[in-house]
């Protein structure tokens, strides 16, 4: 298990003249975290490159093209994070979250509407859905506000007030509406108040309290005529516990998802994919990209992603325990609980065993937002783990 | 172990460490489901999973898009499209016995009134070319049999009947030959790059701007794919895919409505097979293009009765071909203009040489006379043109008979080569050389070598020369605007739905030919003498337009038929803005049919320089 540290080449503590690697910092980042993260970018438009070909007429690698321009440029992202101290955030807490909120909040005024949801901005060379990049600003803005508001109050008051500053954004999203994104920052501010030690009790109550709300939501609001769900988020939700045969309804997809993945056996139907070839499964370059995996790549492709996955989580975790400060561990914990949630939901509504919620599979599921975000989250990983390594070394910076 | 401990970061407090330790665990946990499911999924329930995908199965069909419209440079519609039902039957679903089926196939024979074996052999052809496809049996059927089939359905198991769009013509056979006509893809043209995606049954433009503009005007069709069963019917709200058929841009001509109108209707009047075109000289759009007699090209959107057949191809009179653009005429004295412009050009004549002209020219012991038996006496260029000596151009083409100065010039005012104008069409004129002769004479093609003859010939445009107004009109237009040889053409723009411009056709002129202005001004005046001098040629006719004008008249002799009457005029002198030209068949003098008509569409286009000038005592006589 530590053979692959053994073999990595350790800094001399007291060298005088850096050398290149030294220089880019690359001995202090986390080497496995980072090449999963680009493995899976790789797979991503691997997969799009040989299933895409006939989606946009005319132009075979309109998606491949893309997804990884976006790939290369998260990269990038990624690397420049790794070099800044990510406490500097903290301090940054208040101006991170009004961007969060207020950038979410535009997106009614100036956003670009597609299918029936606002929830980007048309920039010259792609849509921008800032509810993406928000994922990782409410991760660096609420572990900042749990720091700092660790003394003031009772710990009602503040398990109160962590649950407001994280569903505020999330009911910004949620009105776009994109339930999917709303769910993803609920998840996100649990981790941090878990990691952040607020008591199981609350959790318990918090937990009571989600079920009521939901039965509410689903049975007792459309009984008495003010649905708070949009029909098709409601059909969405609930489909998954009775598949039917009509195409044009949620449980049918999701149907057609599974038959894609069963199809594919143990090492796929390669180029004979039929399922997510001829549009039996919709959205197959972005919430669904899973299911294509499963076709074309059978077992071996898919249980190599979700591998994949395992590590980066992994690697996630185990920053946690590394930081150098609480900010640093909270911070990583929400990312670990937003990777987690993000690729269990995705994965599972492919399986057929979560419910239809439009949450991309990170790094996977074409998109710009949602790749770009990705890398940074794990840019803020790698940058958590670097000042851990520096720490150790009694160099704070450099 | 001294590694292990350099690792770790700051202590983690034992309350973190159990969260984290559950934490983990959960992933563990959520990681292990989906492993599971994956397993159960792919490798324990794979078959399953397999045969359930290949069960699944689609079919696509497509919805043909409606060609975009065709406008005049007003925007008003020429072309526009109309729904109309297709009959078409379904051959997987037809009776599988033969007897019933046959039964079937000839109550419909009867319904469409054909016969049952015309019906076989459409099926079997359209068959051959997309297999299982429902095949169109007839276009454009009335309200009445639908109605009757749907009421009647059980009786007739796979007839279907679809909407489909096909072309209307408000005004009938408004510039039907430059419009040109729409007709299903053959197999050879499915060949052809220009169609690349196309399938059979697509309609594509066959003539005229449908033709060369047909990229635009296409459109693409929607597709839509639905689910269907195993029996190949559609399952319920089993559509997968719709993508909308894209409608074709439409396309706005040069074409000036109310000249094109006049035109037409004084070749009509006449009633001789003959064309017409009038271009602006600077430009090459061409306002106005059609040829007598004309056809209907609404009759393509639906079968042809044999009757219809006859009528249109197996016609003498030949009412698909476009006499202004694919004629093959010799071209009377309107040929003396570039005879001119040759002799001067290459120094055979003096601007204001004088020569005899007794009536008759006499070289070999051959005799050339004057149109008419007329004797002019001493004539210059200006009045030789005036009064259309042949003599003084007899003089002209003999002195140039061996040089090739005559066909280097009338080359290069464009006769006798493309004109690259945007009209699908076959280059068949041709312009008699010396080299062309001589060839032809060595392969035993004709019975002499080049002669002066030919040459004197061709210098008042008869004998071998065989072109067409559209090439005249350009040699004339380049003179007109001192030395640009237009490239002819009558596109103007395509524009969307919203009537936002996408692209304009300004074809490149096709080369510039060095012109004296001092020539260019005394040919023109010589032809301004001949439509309005008092001795002039077509004096009679445009001797009262109020406009000034310079035009010629042509009176071409052809074998086997009464003389061929021509006008080209250029208008208004000494600046002119547009030819026109003008040929009738059989018309006899050119002063006496095709100047008239050429006078109709002057007037059409000075419409309103004329009402304007117009004064009781100066009324056009119409």
């Amino acid at each position: 298990m530590y053979a692959t540290r053994t073999r990595r080449a350790r800094p001399e503590p007291f060298a005088v003249h850096p050398g290149i690697a030294e220089r880019l910092g690359l001995p202090y980042m986390d080497g496995t975290l980072a090449l999963s993260a680009a493995a899976l970018v790789a797979f991503s438009v691997f997969t799009l490159a040989q299933a895409t070909k006939q989606d946009v007429p005319g132009s075979p690698y309109y998606y491949v093209d893309r997804q990884a321009i976006y790939g290369v440029l998260g990269i990038v992202a990624m690397y420049l994070l790794t070099r800044i101290d990510y406490s500097r955030f903290r301090e940054l807490r208040v101006g991170i979250y009004t961007f969060l909120c207020v950038s979410i909040s535009l997106v009614f005024v100036f956003g670009f509407a597609a299918r029936g949801s606002r929830r980007s901005f048309e920039l010259p060379f792609f849509s921008f859905q800032p509810s993406e990049l928000g994922k990782v600003l409410l991760v660096l803005a609420l572990a900042g506000f749990v720091i700092d508001g660790a003394r003031n109050g009772s710990e009602w008051q503040r398990t109160v007030r962590y649950l407001c500053l994280g569903l505020f954004p999330a009911a910004l999203v949620f009105l776009q509406p994109d339930l999917g994104t709303a769910l993803v920052y609920g998840a996100i501010t649990l981790a941090v108040m878990y990691v952040g030690g607020v008591r199981w009790t609350h959790f318990a109550v918090i937990g009571a309290a989600f079920v009521a709300l939901t039965a509410a939501v689903l049975v007792v609001a459309p009984a008495v005529g003010t649905p708070v769900l949009k029909g098709y988020q409601e059909q969405r939700l609930t489909s998954f516990l009775h598949p039917s045969a009509d195409p044009s309804d949620a449980g049918y997809q999701q149907n057609q998802a599974k038959i894609a993945i069963g199809s594919g056996e143990k090492t796929g139907r390669g180029d004979r994919a039929t399922q997510t070839r001829l549009d039996f499964v919709p959205e197959r370059h972005t919430d669904f990209i899973f299911a294509v995996i499963g076709e074309r790549y059978g077992f071996v492709g898919a249980a190599l992603v979700l591998s994949l996955y395992a590590l980066l989580i992994w690697r996630a975790l185990r920053i946690v325990t590394l930081s150098k400060n609480s900010y640093g561990t909270l911070v990583a914990g929400g990312i670990a609980g937003m990777l987690l949630f993000q690729v269990f939901v995705n994965v599972g509504m492919n399986l057929g065993i979560m419910p239809i919620t439009g949450i991309p599979l990170p790094l996977m599921s074409y998109g710009g937002s949602s790749v770009l975000a990705t890398l940074v989250a794990v840019g803020v990983l790698q940058s958590i783990h670097m000042q851990a390594r520096l720490s150790q070394k009694g160099r704070f910076a450099w | 172990m001294y590694l292990r401990s350099d690792e770790r970061g700051p202590a983690v407090s034992r309350r973190l460490a159990l969260r984290l330790a559950l934490f983990g665990g959960f992933a563990v946990t959520l990681f292990a489901i989906l492993f599971l499911r994956l397993w159960l999924l792919q490798v324990l329930d794979g078959e399953k999973y397999l045969a359930e995908a290949k069960n699944n199965r689609t079919r696509s069909f497509r919805t043909s898009a409606p060609r975009g419209e065709i406008l005049d440079r007003e925007g008003k519609v020429l072309v526009a499209n109309r729904t109309s039902l297709a009959l078409q039957v379904n051959p997987r679903k037809l009776p599988t016995d033969s007897r019933q089926r046959r039964a079937e196939l000839a109550k419909l024979a009867q319904l469409t009134h054909s016969a049952l074996p015309r019906v076989r052999r459409t099926m079997h052809k359209e068959l051959k070319l997309a297999p299982a496809a429902p095949v169109t049996l007839r276009q454009d059927v009335g309200h009445d049999l639908v109605y009757y089939l749907q009421e009647n359905q059980d009786r007739f198991p796979g007839v279907e009947v679809q909407r489909v769009f096909v072309r209307a013509y408000p005004d009938g056979t408004f510039a039907a030959h430059v419009l040109g006509t729409v007709g299903e893809i053959n197999g050879e043209e499915l060949k052809e790059p220009r169609y690349k995606g196309l399938q059979p049954g697509d309609k594509i433009g066959q003539e005229g701007v449908e033709d060369t503009y047909d990229r635009y005007l296409r459109g693409r069709p929607g597709l839509t794919r639905i689910q269907v069963d195993a029996l190949g019917e559609p399952t319920p709200n089993g559509r997968l895919v719709s993508k909308p058929p894209a409608p074709g841009k439409n396309l706005k001509l040069t074409l000036d409505g109310p000249v094109q109108a006049a035109g037409e209707a004084a070749m009509a009047e006449r009633g001789l097979p003959g064309g017409f075109i009038t271009m602006d000289v600077h430009t090459g759009e061409i306002l106005a293009l059609g040829s007598f007699p004309t056809f209907e090209p609404s009759l393509f959107t639906r079968p042809l009765s044999q009757a219809q057949v006859n009528e249109t191809y197996r016609n003498p009179a030949a009412p698909l071909t476009d006499r202004a653009i694919a004629g093959q005429y010799p071209t009377g004295s309107t040929f003396k203009l570039i005879t001119a412009l040759a002799a001067l050009e290459s120094g055979n004549l003096q601007l204001n040489e004088v020569i005899e002209d007794p009536g008759q020219f006499e070289i070999g012991g051959e005799v050339f006379k004057n149109a008419g038996e007329a004797v002019n006496g001493s004539v210059s260029l200006v009045s030789a043109l005036e009064v259309s000596s042949d003599v003084f151009f007899y003089n002209l083409g003999y002195r140039m008979w061996d040089s090739g100065q005559l066909q280097h010039w009338a080359h290069a005012l464009g006769i006798g080569r493309p004109t690259g104008i945007d009209l699908p069409l076959v280059n068949q004129t041709l312009l008699p050389s010396k080299r062309w002769r001589d060839q032809l004479f060595k392969e035993g093609g004709t019975d002499r070598p080049w002669s002066p003859g030919d040459n004197i010939q061709l210098a008042t445009g008869q004998g071998d020369l065989q072109t067409n107004p559209l090439q005249m009109a350009i040699a004339y237009a380049t003179l007109g605007n001192g030395g640009t040889v237009v490239t002819p053409h009558v596109g103007k723009e395509v524009t969307d739905a919203a009537g936002r411009v996408l692209r304009e056709f300004d074809p490149k002129p096709r080369r510039h030919v060095r012109i004296d202005p001092a020539y260019r001004a005394a040919i023109l005046e010589g032809l301004h003498d001949a439509a309005q001098n008092g001795g002039g040629t077509s004096f009679e006719v445009f001797g009262n337009f109020p406009i000034p004008v310079a035009g010629k008249t042509g009176t071409a002799q052809r074998t086997g038929h009464a003389d061929q009457s021509w006008y080209g005029v250029l208008a208004p002198y000494p600046n002119p803005r547009i030819v026109t030209f003008v040929t009738m068949e059989e018309g006899g003098f050119g002063a006496e049919s095709a100047a008239p008509a050429a006078r109709k569409i002057l007037e059409a286009y000075f419409a309103n320089q004329l009402a304007h000038k117009a004064s009781p005592e100066e009324e056009s006589e119409g």
